[in-house]
Protein backbone atom coordinates (compact mmCIF):
# COMPACT_ATOMS: atom_id res chain seq x y z
CA UNK A 1 0.00 0.00 0.00
CA UNK A 2 1.17 3.57 -1.33
CA UNK A 3 0.55 6.43 1.83
CA UNK A 4 0.32 9.68 0.59
CA UNK A 5 1.35 11.49 3.40
CA UNK A 6 -1.62 14.48 4.06
CA UNK A 7 -0.47 16.84 6.93
CA UNK A 8 -3.16 19.87 6.01
CA UNK A 9 -0.91 21.29 3.09
CA UNK A 10 -0.26 19.72 -0.51
CA UNK A 11 -2.20 18.77 -3.18
CA UNK A 12 -2.79 15.76 -1.77
CA UNK A 13 -5.98 14.95 -4.48
CA UNK A 14 -4.47 15.29 -7.76
CA UNK A 15 -1.05 12.97 -6.64
CA UNK A 16 -3.77 10.39 -5.44
CA UNK A 17 -5.54 10.37 -8.79
CA UNK A 18 -2.88 9.74 -10.72
CA UNK A 19 -1.70 7.05 -8.48
CA UNK A 20 -5.22 5.56 -8.56
CA UNK A 21 -5.23 6.07 -12.45
CA UNK A 22 -1.96 3.83 -12.62
CA UNK A 23 -3.76 1.00 -10.92
CA UNK A 24 -1.94 0.89 -7.39
CA UNK A 25 -3.44 1.12 -4.19
CA UNK A 26 -3.20 3.97 -2.39
CA UNK A 27 -4.33 5.63 1.09
CA UNK A 28 -4.41 9.47 2.32
CA UNK A 29 -2.57 9.30 5.97
CA UNK A 30 -1.97 11.70 8.73
CA UNK A 31 -1.07 9.63 11.44
CA UNK A 32 2.48 8.38 12.89
CA UNK A 33 1.24 4.65 12.58
CA UNK A 34 -0.23 5.35 9.32
CA UNK A 35 2.92 6.35 7.71
CA UNK A 36 5.34 3.23 9.67
CA UNK A 37 2.22 0.67 8.32
CA UNK A 38 2.61 2.10 4.49
CA UNK A 39 5.07 0.18 2.37
CA UNK A 40 5.82 3.31 0.27
CA UNK A 41 5.47 6.93 0.74
CA UNK A 42 4.68 9.81 -0.84
CA UNK A 43 5.97 13.12 0.45
CA UNK A 44 3.78 15.88 -1.32
CA UNK A 45 3.72 19.53 -1.26
CA UNK A 46 2.51 23.29 -1.83
CA UNK A 47 2.56 25.60 -0.03
CA UNK A 48 4.91 26.88 2.60
CA UNK A 49 8.48 25.31 3.67
CA UNK A 50 7.74 26.84 7.59
CA UNK A 51 3.92 25.38 7.83
CA UNK A 52 5.14 22.05 6.32
CA UNK A 53 7.79 21.42 8.88
CA UNK A 54 5.85 23.15 11.62
CA UNK A 55 2.80 20.75 10.88
CA UNK A 56 5.26 17.23 10.17
CA UNK A 57 5.93 18.05 13.92
CA UNK A 58 3.20 18.67 15.73
CA UNK A 59 1.46 15.87 13.87
CA UNK A 60 4.40 13.65 15.21
CA UNK A 61 5.60 12.58 11.43
CA UNK A 62 9.42 13.34 11.33
CA UNK A 63 10.31 10.24 13.19
CA UNK A 64 8.33 7.80 11.21
CA UNK A 65 9.70 9.29 8.00
CA UNK A 66 13.13 9.34 9.17
CA UNK A 67 12.56 5.65 10.64
CA UNK A 68 11.06 4.77 6.90
CA UNK A 69 14.20 6.65 5.04
CA UNK A 70 16.47 4.86 7.41
CA UNK A 71 14.75 1.37 7.18
CA UNK A 72 14.71 1.65 3.10
CA UNK A 73 11.10 2.14 2.51
CA UNK A 74 10.99 3.91 -0.52
CA UNK A 75 9.62 7.51 -0.51
CA UNK A 76 8.91 10.20 -2.75
CA UNK A 77 8.74 13.75 -2.44
CA UNK A 78 6.84 16.11 -4.89
CA UNK A 79 7.62 19.93 -5.08
CA UNK A 80 8.21 21.33 -1.31
CA UNK A 81 8.39 17.61 -0.31
CA UNK A 82 11.63 17.40 -2.05
CA UNK A 83 12.62 21.10 -0.17
CA UNK A 84 11.94 19.52 2.77
CA UNK A 85 15.24 17.20 2.53
CA UNK A 86 17.29 19.77 2.86
CA UNK A 87 18.74 21.46 5.41
CA UNK A 88 16.60 24.32 5.82
CA UNK A 89 14.83 27.53 3.22
CA UNK A 90 15.52 30.84 2.88
CA UNK A 91 11.49 30.95 2.79
CA UNK A 92 11.34 30.02 6.60
CA UNK A 93 14.80 31.18 7.95
CA UNK A 94 14.58 29.36 11.60
CA UNK A 95 12.40 25.53 10.52
CA UNK A 96 15.02 22.92 10.27
CA UNK A 97 14.30 20.54 6.90
CA UNK A 98 14.42 17.05 7.20
CA UNK A 99 18.37 17.27 6.15
CA UNK A 100 18.68 14.46 4.34
CA UNK A 101 20.28 16.39 1.55
CA UNK A 102 22.83 19.64 2.51
CA UNK A 103 22.66 23.07 1.58
CA UNK A 104 19.52 25.60 1.72
CA UNK A 105 16.74 25.97 -0.43
CA UNK A 106 17.06 29.76 -2.14
CA UNK A 107 14.55 32.23 -3.31
CA UNK A 108 14.70 32.98 -7.23
CA UNK A 109 16.08 36.45 -7.80
CA UNK A 110 16.97 38.08 -10.42
CA UNK A 111 14.61 38.91 -13.81
CA UNK A 112 12.81 35.76 -14.24
CA UNK A 113 9.21 35.94 -13.27
CA UNK A 114 8.26 33.98 -10.03
CA UNK A 115 7.14 31.76 -9.63
CA UNK A 116 8.16 29.56 -11.98
CA UNK A 117 5.24 28.11 -13.47
CA UNK A 118 5.20 25.78 -16.97
CA UNK A 119 7.28 23.42 -18.37
CA UNK A 120 10.72 23.14 -18.55
CA UNK A 121 13.08 20.35 -20.09
CA UNK A 122 15.05 18.16 -17.79
CA UNK A 123 18.71 17.57 -17.80
CA UNK A 124 18.70 13.53 -17.02
CA UNK A 125 22.01 12.84 -15.64
CA UNK A 126 21.02 8.90 -15.27
CA UNK A 127 17.87 6.97 -16.77
CA UNK A 128 17.09 4.94 -13.57
CA UNK A 129 15.72 4.70 -10.86
CA UNK A 130 12.26 6.72 -10.92
CA UNK A 131 13.58 8.68 -14.45
CA UNK A 132 13.84 4.85 -15.66
CA UNK A 133 13.00 5.48 -19.69
CA UNK A 134 12.66 9.36 -19.30
CA UNK A 135 14.93 10.78 -22.21
CA UNK A 136 16.84 14.13 -21.07
CA UNK A 137 14.73 16.75 -22.48
CA UNK A 138 11.69 15.82 -21.65
CA UNK A 139 9.14 18.41 -20.43
CA UNK A 140 7.59 18.21 -16.96
CA UNK A 141 5.53 21.10 -15.72
CA UNK A 142 7.18 23.16 -12.63
CA UNK A 143 5.64 25.23 -10.00
CA UNK A 144 7.29 26.97 -7.37
CA UNK A 145 9.00 30.01 -6.00
CA UNK A 146 12.18 28.69 -4.44
CA UNK A 147 14.82 26.26 -5.74
CA UNK A 148 17.54 23.53 -4.59
CA UNK A 149 20.71 23.22 -4.92
CA UNK A 150 22.28 20.89 -7.43
CA UNK A 151 23.90 17.77 -4.72
CA UNK A 152 25.87 14.51 -5.25
CA UNK A 153 22.31 13.25 -5.41
CA UNK A 154 20.95 15.16 -8.17
CA UNK A 155 19.73 13.16 -10.76
CA UNK A 156 17.66 15.76 -13.14
CA UNK A 157 18.71 19.24 -13.40
CA UNK A 158 16.91 22.23 -15.45
CA UNK A 159 17.63 25.92 -15.55
CA UNK A 160 15.31 28.63 -14.18
CA UNK A 161 17.84 31.99 -14.32
CA UNK A 162 20.10 29.48 -12.29
CA UNK A 163 20.68 25.65 -12.21
CA UNK A 164 18.55 24.08 -10.06
CA UNK A 165 18.02 20.20 -8.96
CA UNK A 166 14.52 18.67 -10.73
CA UNK A 167 15.33 15.59 -9.03
CA UNK A 168 17.18 13.63 -6.43
CA UNK A 169 17.93 9.93 -5.63
CA UNK A 170 19.08 8.69 -2.97
CA UNK A 171 19.02 5.21 -1.12
CA UNK A 172 15.24 4.23 -0.81
CA UNK A 173 14.73 7.84 -1.61
CA UNK A 174 13.83 9.99 -4.42
CA UNK A 175 12.21 13.56 -4.93
CA UNK A 176 11.04 15.85 -8.00
CA UNK A 177 10.94 19.33 -7.97
CA UNK A 178 8.32 19.50 -10.45
CA UNK A 179 4.78 17.50 -10.57
CA UNK A 180 4.62 14.39 -11.93
CA UNK A 181 0.99 14.16 -11.65
CA UNK A 182 0.59 17.50 -13.97
CA UNK A 183 3.17 16.43 -16.37
CA UNK A 184 1.29 14.37 -18.81
CA UNK A 185 2.74 11.33 -19.98
CA UNK A 186 6.17 11.40 -18.70
CA UNK A 187 4.78 12.45 -15.31
CA UNK A 188 3.07 9.23 -15.32
CA UNK A 189 5.62 6.98 -16.21
CA UNK A 190 7.79 8.48 -13.23
CA UNK A 191 4.98 7.97 -11.14
CA UNK A 192 4.79 4.21 -12.42
CA UNK A 193 8.86 3.63 -11.90
CA UNK A 194 8.14 4.77 -8.64
CA UNK A 195 5.22 2.37 -7.77
CA UNK A 196 6.72 -0.67 -9.83
CA UNK B 1 19.46 31.31 -19.98
CA UNK B 2 16.06 29.91 -19.40
CA UNK B 3 13.85 27.13 -20.77
CA UNK B 4 10.78 27.61 -19.90
CA UNK B 5 8.31 27.36 -22.41
CA UNK B 6 5.75 29.94 -23.77
CA UNK B 7 2.20 27.53 -23.07
CA UNK B 8 -0.94 26.97 -25.37
CA UNK B 9 -4.37 27.11 -23.42
CA UNK B 10 -6.81 26.13 -25.07
CA UNK B 11 -10.39 27.09 -22.88
CA UNK B 12 -13.60 25.07 -22.78
CA UNK B 13 -16.72 26.51 -22.31
CA UNK B 14 -19.49 24.93 -20.67
CA UNK B 15 -22.75 25.02 -20.07
CA UNK B 16 -24.90 22.58 -17.95
CA UNK B 17 -22.12 19.91 -18.29
CA UNK B 18 -21.92 20.75 -21.78
CA UNK B 19 -19.21 22.37 -24.13
CA UNK B 20 -20.83 25.23 -26.11
CA UNK B 21 -19.48 27.69 -28.72
CA UNK B 22 -19.34 24.62 -30.78
CA UNK B 23 -16.79 22.43 -32.03
CA UNK B 24 -16.19 20.32 -35.56
CA UNK B 25 -13.84 17.74 -34.60
CA UNK B 26 -14.52 14.53 -36.92
CA UNK B 27 -12.76 12.46 -34.97
CA UNK B 28 -14.80 12.86 -31.80
CA UNK B 29 -18.02 11.00 -31.18
CA UNK B 30 -19.53 13.63 -28.88
CA UNK B 31 -17.64 17.53 -29.50
CA UNK B 32 -19.92 18.82 -26.43
CA UNK B 33 -18.45 16.44 -24.33
CA UNK B 34 -15.80 18.43 -22.02
CA UNK B 35 -14.45 14.82 -21.54
CA UNK B 36 -13.71 13.87 -25.09
CA UNK B 37 -12.22 17.68 -25.79
CA UNK B 38 -9.85 17.29 -22.57
CA UNK B 39 -8.44 14.12 -23.82
CA UNK B 40 -8.10 15.65 -27.26
CA UNK B 41 -6.10 18.36 -26.52
CA UNK B 42 -4.16 16.51 -23.87
CA UNK B 43 -3.34 14.05 -26.74
CA UNK B 44 -2.62 16.94 -29.26
CA UNK B 45 0.19 18.50 -26.98
CA UNK B 46 -1.79 21.20 -24.75
CA UNK B 47 -0.11 22.72 -21.46
CA UNK B 48 -2.99 23.43 -19.39
CA UNK B 49 -6.79 23.41 -19.99
CA UNK B 50 -9.00 25.82 -18.40
CA UNK B 51 -12.72 25.37 -18.05
CA UNK B 52 -14.96 28.00 -18.10
CA UNK B 53 -18.45 27.52 -16.34
CA UNK B 54 -21.23 29.83 -18.08
CA UNK B 55 -24.03 28.33 -16.58
CA UNK B 56 -26.69 30.46 -14.68
CA UNK B 57 -28.49 28.87 -12.77
CA UNK B 58 -28.07 26.59 -9.80
CA UNK B 59 -28.34 23.19 -11.46
CA UNK B 60 -25.77 24.43 -13.72
CA UNK B 61 -23.23 24.95 -11.34
CA UNK B 62 -23.82 21.54 -9.62
CA UNK B 63 -23.09 20.23 -12.93
CA UNK B 64 -20.05 21.87 -12.84
CA UNK B 65 -18.36 19.50 -9.96
CA UNK B 66 -19.73 16.62 -11.84
CA UNK B 67 -17.95 17.94 -15.07
CA UNK B 68 -15.13 18.92 -13.15
CA UNK B 69 -14.43 15.25 -11.06
CA UNK B 70 -15.14 13.37 -14.38
CA UNK B 71 -12.57 16.10 -16.66
CA UNK B 72 -9.84 15.68 -13.60
CA UNK B 73 -10.03 12.09 -13.45
CA UNK B 74 -7.78 11.33 -16.48
CA UNK B 75 -6.36 14.36 -17.63
CA UNK B 76 -3.06 14.87 -16.26
CA UNK B 77 -2.21 18.28 -17.59
CA UNK B 78 -2.88 21.97 -14.94
CA UNK B 79 -6.67 22.37 -15.04
CA UNK B 80 -7.86 25.61 -14.06
CA UNK B 81 -11.72 26.50 -13.47
CA UNK B 82 -13.55 29.83 -13.63
CA UNK B 83 -16.85 31.00 -14.06
CA UNK B 84 -18.67 32.21 -11.12
CA UNK B 85 -15.91 31.24 -8.79
CA UNK B 86 -17.11 33.90 -5.72
CA UNK B 87 -16.90 32.19 -2.46
CA UNK B 88 -14.29 30.23 -0.32
CA UNK B 89 -16.54 27.26 -0.44
CA UNK B 90 -17.03 27.59 -4.28
CA UNK B 91 -13.10 27.35 -4.59
CA UNK B 92 -12.70 24.55 -2.26
CA UNK B 93 -15.00 22.60 -3.69
CA UNK B 94 -13.81 22.85 -7.23
CA UNK B 95 -9.91 22.19 -6.10
CA UNK B 96 -11.48 19.23 -4.14
CA UNK B 97 -13.03 17.93 -7.56
CA UNK B 98 -9.79 17.93 -9.12
CA UNK B 99 -9.21 21.59 -10.47
CA UNK B 100 -5.37 22.66 -9.53
CA UNK B 101 -6.43 26.27 -9.80
CA UNK B 102 -9.28 28.85 -9.85
CA UNK B 103 -9.78 31.54 -11.74
CA UNK B 104 -11.47 34.93 -9.89
CA UNK B 105 -12.96 37.36 -11.84
CA UNK B 106 -16.22 39.65 -10.65
CA UNK B 107 -15.41 38.46 -6.92
CA UNK B 108 -12.05 39.53 -6.76
CA UNK B 109 -12.94 43.21 -7.92
CA UNK B 110 -16.03 43.65 -5.73
CA UNK B 111 -14.17 41.90 -2.45
CA UNK B 112 -10.08 41.96 -2.96
CA UNK B 113 -9.37 40.07 0.11
CA UNK B 114 -10.86 37.03 -1.60
CA UNK B 115 -7.80 36.90 -3.45
CA UNK B 116 -5.59 37.19 -0.59
CA UNK B 117 -7.92 34.51 1.18
CA UNK B 118 -7.64 31.88 -1.38
CA UNK B 119 -3.79 32.11 -1.68
CA UNK B 120 -3.64 31.88 1.99
CA UNK B 121 -5.50 29.09 1.91
CA UNK B 122 -4.37 27.18 -0.94
CA UNK B 123 -1.10 29.03 -1.93
CA UNK B 124 -0.85 31.26 -5.03
CA UNK B 125 0.36 28.80 -6.97
CA UNK B 126 -3.96 27.65 -7.45
CA UNK B 127 -5.08 31.42 -7.30
CA UNK B 128 -5.64 32.58 -10.87
CA UNK B 129 -6.99 36.44 -10.98
CA UNK B 130 -8.90 37.10 -14.56
CA UNK B 131 -8.82 40.39 -15.31
CA UNK B 132 -11.47 41.54 -18.46
CA UNK B 133 -10.11 44.56 -20.02
CA UNK B 134 -12.07 47.42 -22.44
CA UNK B 135 -9.70 50.31 -24.14
CA UNK B 136 -10.71 53.52 -23.44
CA UNK B 137 -10.02 55.74 -26.11
CA UNK B 138 -11.00 59.55 -26.89
CA UNK B 139 -14.62 60.73 -27.73
CA UNK B 140 -15.67 60.30 -31.38
CA UNK B 141 -12.96 57.89 -32.30
CA UNK B 142 -14.04 54.59 -32.63
CA UNK B 143 -12.56 51.09 -30.99
CA UNK B 144 -9.66 49.29 -32.76
CA UNK B 145 -8.25 46.66 -31.10
CA UNK B 146 -4.57 46.01 -31.03
CA UNK B 147 -3.92 49.48 -31.58
CA UNK B 148 -2.15 51.31 -29.24
CA UNK B 149 -4.40 54.06 -29.42
CA UNK B 150 -6.11 52.92 -25.96
CA UNK B 151 -5.08 55.46 -23.26
CA UNK B 152 -5.92 53.30 -20.85
CA UNK B 153 -7.61 50.17 -20.00
CA UNK B 154 -10.51 49.86 -17.70
CA UNK B 155 -11.47 46.57 -15.78
CA UNK B 156 -15.04 45.29 -16.60
CA UNK B 157 -16.76 42.92 -14.73
CA UNK B 158 -20.40 40.49 -15.13
CA UNK B 159 -18.85 39.29 -18.57
CA UNK B 160 -17.85 42.40 -20.17
CA UNK B 161 -21.14 43.69 -18.70
CA UNK B 162 -20.17 46.26 -16.30
CA UNK B 163 -17.71 48.77 -16.26
CA UNK B 164 -15.87 49.79 -13.52
CA UNK B 165 -13.51 52.51 -12.46
CA UNK B 166 -10.53 50.53 -11.89
CA UNK B 167 -7.22 50.74 -14.58
CA UNK B 168 -6.18 47.51 -15.88
CA UNK B 169 -2.40 47.82 -15.08
CA UNK B 170 -3.31 49.07 -11.31
CA UNK B 171 -5.44 46.11 -10.85
CA UNK B 172 -3.03 43.84 -12.30
CA UNK B 173 -0.53 44.74 -9.81
CA UNK B 174 -2.83 44.91 -7.06
CA UNK B 175 -3.66 41.16 -7.88
CA UNK B 176 -0.65 40.26 -7.51
CA UNK B 177 0.32 42.09 -4.19
CA UNK B 178 -3.00 40.14 -2.78
CA UNK B 179 -1.30 36.83 -3.81
CA UNK B 180 -2.76 35.84 -7.40
CA UNK B 181 -0.31 33.36 -8.68
CA UNK B 182 -1.10 34.53 -12.43
CA UNK B 183 -3.07 36.57 -14.58
CA UNK B 184 -5.69 35.70 -17.24
CA UNK B 185 -6.41 38.73 -19.19
CA UNK B 186 -8.95 39.00 -21.30
CA UNK B 187 -9.15 41.90 -24.79
CA UNK B 188 -12.80 42.68 -24.48
CA UNK B 189 -11.97 44.64 -27.58
CA UNK B 190 -10.22 41.76 -29.36
CA UNK B 191 -12.42 38.76 -27.86
CA UNK B 192 -14.25 37.27 -30.88
CA UNK B 193 -12.60 39.48 -33.52
CA UNK B 194 -10.15 36.67 -34.59
CA UNK B 195 -7.93 39.69 -35.73
CA UNK B 196 -5.43 38.97 -33.15
CA UNK B 197 -4.56 39.26 -29.42
CA UNK B 198 -3.96 42.98 -28.02
CA UNK B 199 -0.73 43.02 -27.87
CA UNK B 200 -0.19 46.61 -26.05
CA UNK B 201 -2.48 45.86 -23.47
CA UNK B 202 -0.83 42.25 -22.86
CA UNK B 203 3.13 44.20 -22.93
CA UNK B 204 1.29 46.63 -20.84
CA UNK B 205 0.14 44.10 -18.15
CA UNK B 206 3.35 41.85 -18.66
CA UNK B 207 5.72 44.51 -17.69
CA UNK B 208 3.89 45.52 -14.71
CA UNK B 209 3.57 42.48 -12.93
CA UNK B 210 6.23 39.43 -12.21
CA UNK B 211 3.59 37.08 -12.10
CA UNK B 212 2.55 34.89 -15.51
CA UNK B 213 0.34 36.65 -17.68
CA UNK B 214 -1.66 34.88 -20.27
CA UNK B 215 -3.79 36.39 -22.79
CA UNK B 216 -6.74 35.61 -23.97
CA UNK B 217 -9.06 37.35 -26.89
CA UNK B 218 -8.75 37.39 -30.55
CA UNK B 219 -6.65 34.74 -31.44
CA UNK B 220 -7.78 33.35 -35.40
CA UNK B 221 -4.29 32.81 -37.15
CA UNK B 222 -1.18 31.16 -36.03
CA UNK B 223 0.56 34.51 -36.57
CA UNK B 224 -1.16 35.83 -33.61
CA UNK B 225 0.02 33.27 -30.94
CA UNK B 226 4.11 34.17 -32.09
CA UNK B 227 2.96 38.19 -31.96
CA UNK B 228 1.31 37.61 -28.42
CA UNK B 229 4.62 36.16 -26.90
CA UNK B 230 7.24 38.30 -29.21
CA UNK B 231 5.73 41.19 -29.14
CA UNK B 232 2.83 41.14 -26.10
CA UNK B 233 5.35 39.35 -23.70
CA UNK B 234 2.46 36.98 -22.94
CA UNK B 235 4.16 33.49 -20.83
CA UNK B 236 0.98 31.84 -22.13
CA UNK B 237 -1.91 31.89 -24.75
CA UNK B 238 -5.37 31.05 -24.20
CA UNK B 239 -8.12 30.45 -27.17
CA UNK B 240 -11.10 28.53 -27.96
CA UNK B 241 -12.57 28.60 -31.45
CA UNK B 242 -9.67 28.44 -32.89
CA UNK B 243 -8.96 25.15 -31.50
CA UNK B 244 -12.31 23.73 -31.48
CA UNK B 245 -13.34 24.48 -34.77
CA UNK B 246 -10.24 22.02 -35.78
CA UNK B 247 -8.46 25.22 -38.39
CA UNK B 248 -5.44 24.62 -36.67
CA UNK B 249 -4.29 21.72 -34.12
CA UNK B 250 -2.22 22.43 -31.29
CA UNK B 251 0.33 20.59 -33.20
CA UNK B 252 0.85 22.31 -35.86
CA UNK B 253 0.81 25.79 -34.13
CA UNK B 254 3.78 24.82 -31.99
CA UNK B 255 5.31 23.54 -34.68
CA UNK B 256 5.01 27.24 -36.07
CA UNK B 257 5.82 28.48 -33.30
CA UNK B 258 9.05 27.08 -32.99
CA UNK B 259 9.87 27.74 -36.23
CA UNK B 260 9.48 31.22 -35.16
CA UNK B 261 11.93 31.00 -32.46
CA UNK B 262 9.47 30.68 -29.62
CA UNK B 263 10.41 27.87 -27.18
CA UNK B 264 7.29 25.43 -26.97
CA UNK B 265 7.14 21.97 -25.39
CA UNK B 266 6.73 19.56 -28.51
Amino acid sequence: MIAILDYGGGNVGSVRKAIEYLGAEVTVASRPEEIRAAAKLILPGQGHFGAMMKALGERGLVDPIREGVAQGRPMLGICLGLQALYESSEEAPGAHGLGLLEGRVRRFEGVFKVPHIGWSPIEVKEPRGILRGIPNGSFVYFCHSYYAPLTPETSALTDYGQRLAAAAEFGSVAAVQFHPEKSGDTGLQILRNFIE
Amino acid sequence: MTHLTKRIIPCLDCKDGRVVKGTRFVDLRDAGDPRELAAHYNREGADELVLLDISASREGRATLMETVHAVARTLFIPLTVGGGVRSFDDARRLLGAGADKVAINTAAVESPEVVSEFAERFGSQAVVVAVDARGEIAEGESRVPDSASAARWRVVTYGGTRETALDVIEWAKRAEQLGAGEILLTSMDADGTRQGFDCPLTAAVARAVHIPVIASGGAGRLEDFAEVFLRGEADAALAASIFHFGEYSIRSLKQFLRARAVPVRI
